[in-house]
């Protein structure tokens, strides 16, 4: 584990992965889309509003997979600091927000055609839009701080004190009998949904669980060469002796630390 | 145990002495819980079946108003470095900070409680079950803030983002501790309520401390 964590071998680990796991979750995606808008039966009862669910579950599922993942980064980042877990956990956050808000849109979609309402106030829409929330602390505190480092660190701590949400979210169609339908998937008994419509589920939970990877490495990637530049630009590489660095670049640098000195 | 008590003392003590901090806090909560009239219109019956849910609402902002300045001045004199560096353990330490601003604010509140409630038109059967949530309530809001009070140390604009760091968290104080009220009006037993928030507040007990010690620390590094 701790080998992986360096952020050389990262870029070099995943260089060889990534086209293969676009291409996967492309794959996945079509095939997910395919069975699931025309390959599946229609619900005898809810008709064509049936579909929005091969969307909304496997939206929900990332949802709570993004901030799990979120959470254990940082813990790791906690335990080990290790860079890379603090990075990962910010790369993370904003693709678990737009899960979960996607999680409550199409849910409010499929709400009003079924039970005739936009929203209710019940436990588990209720605990989705807490994670939103905590999802949007989250980011919003890792960007608070001058020190980015700090940041990392603030929103590790807050990772960790908002996972008491993660099982609220999973336990709560079980734990309070309202509007929305209890647990259909992962259960004691096995899934209760027919297997016409499981498959096309199962692929679109899997194509959406590659892409959250495929965003992952690209986000990491991403921050790692961010981070080189900063870090060039710092250590004057950049600075050719016969044209002096741009006055733009002067004013920038003098006006950024006199931000940091404030 | 003689940090703690020290640091109780000396947090009492500034608290008395500074005075208007406490006294902004219920009447802040005040405030707001006289405004819904004027928001809902003054209907005694809406009144009266909102009532537990504008109190506890209310409650929890005002005790959220008070965070910002737990740890803030502290942190920005370098009496927080001190603290950390002492050879008490940093947990118990908070947890004496905690006492203090919950004595300061949430005491007072309960306090002020029963005053709305009248106010609002709430039914006598409530008064008990608000004043025992409350009690179980408000030291657990006070723990729950202090994490999010500490993360926020050094941070830009601060006390806005300490709300959307906790208002999330605050959420089942919230909805248990209005749902006991409810449960004491409709005349059914708010033991259940109750022994969740108690529940609650266990948790935050044991769990809140290390974190916000871990979040001062890692502000002072």
């Amino acid at each position: 584990m701790h080998r992986f964590a360096k952020p050389s071998v990262f870029l070099k680990f995943t260089a060889p992965i990534l086209p293969w796991l676009s291409a996967l979750t492309v794959i996945l995606i079509a095939a997910g889309l395919y069975f699931s808008l025309i390959g599946s039966p229609v619900d005898y009862q809810q008709g064509h509003t049936v579909r929005i669910m091969y969307i909304h579950v496997p939206a929900a599922w990332m949802g709570l997979f993004c901030y799990v993942g979120m959470a254990i980064c940082g813990a790791m980042s906690l335990i080990w600091k290790h860079p890379l877990a603090d990075i990962c956990a910010r790369a993370t956050a904003p693709v678990g927000a737009t899960f979960t808000a996607l999680c409550l849109i199409t849910g409010s979609l499929w709400g009003e055609p079924m039970w005739g309402t936009w929203w209710v106030w019940d436990a588990r829409l209720t605990s989705m839009l807490i994670l939103l929330f905590l999802y949007l602390g989250y980011m919003a505190l890792v960007n608070a701080f001058d020190d980015p480092e700090r940041g990392s660190k603030a929103g590790s701590a807050l990772a960790l004190v908002g996972a008491v949400n993660v099982p609220i979210v999973k336990f709560s169609v079980d734990w309070w009998n309202t509007l929305h339908q209890p647990a259909s998937i992962v259960r004691m008994d096995g899934p209760a949904v027919d297997p016409s419509m499981q498959v096309p589920l199962a692929l679109m939970i899997l194509g959406f669980t590659c892409y959250y990877f495929v965003v992952l490495i690209l986000r990491v990637r991403l921050e790692l060469n961010e981070r080189r530049i900063r870090a060039l630009h710092l250590s004057g590489m950049f600075e050719d002796p016969e044209t002096p660095a741009s006055a733009n670049e002067q004013a920038y640098e003098a006006g950024h630390n006199a931000e940091a000195k404030q | 145990m003689n940090g703690f008590l020290a640091i109780l003392q000396r947090d009492l003590r500034l608290a008395l002495r500074q005075g208007a901090d406490s006294v902004m806090v219920v009447a802040f909560f005040i405030v707001t819980t006289t405004l819904f009239p004027f928001g809902v219109g003054p209907e005694v019956n809406i009144l009266a079946r909102i009532a537990s849910g504008v109190i506890w609402v209310s409650a929890l902002l005002a005790a959220m108003l008070s965070l910002e300045r737990m740890f803030q001045a502290d942190y920005e004199d370098g009496t927080l470095e001190l603290l950390t560096l002492s050879p008490v353990s940093l947990e118990l330490l908070i947890l004496g900070k905690v006492l203090a601003h919950w004595l300061t604010t949430g005491l007072p509140l309960i306090i002020a409680a029963p005053l709305m409630a009248v106010m609002l038109n709430m039914d006598q059967d409530g008064f008990v079950t608000l004043m025992i949530a409350m009690l179980l309530g408000t030291p657990a809001l006070s723990l729950i803030g202090a994490i999010g009070a500490a993360l926020i140390l050094g941070a830009r604009r601060g006390g806005v983002l300490v709300s959307l760091l906790v208002l999330p968290l605050y959420i089942p104080v919230l909805i248990f501790g209005a749902g006991a009220v409810e449960a004491a009006l409709l005349g059914i037993s708010a033991t259940a309520q109750l022994q969740i928030m108690a529940a609650i507040l266990l948790l935050t007990l044991a769990a809140a401390p290390f974190a916000t010690a871990h979040a001062v620390r890692q502000a002072m590094e």
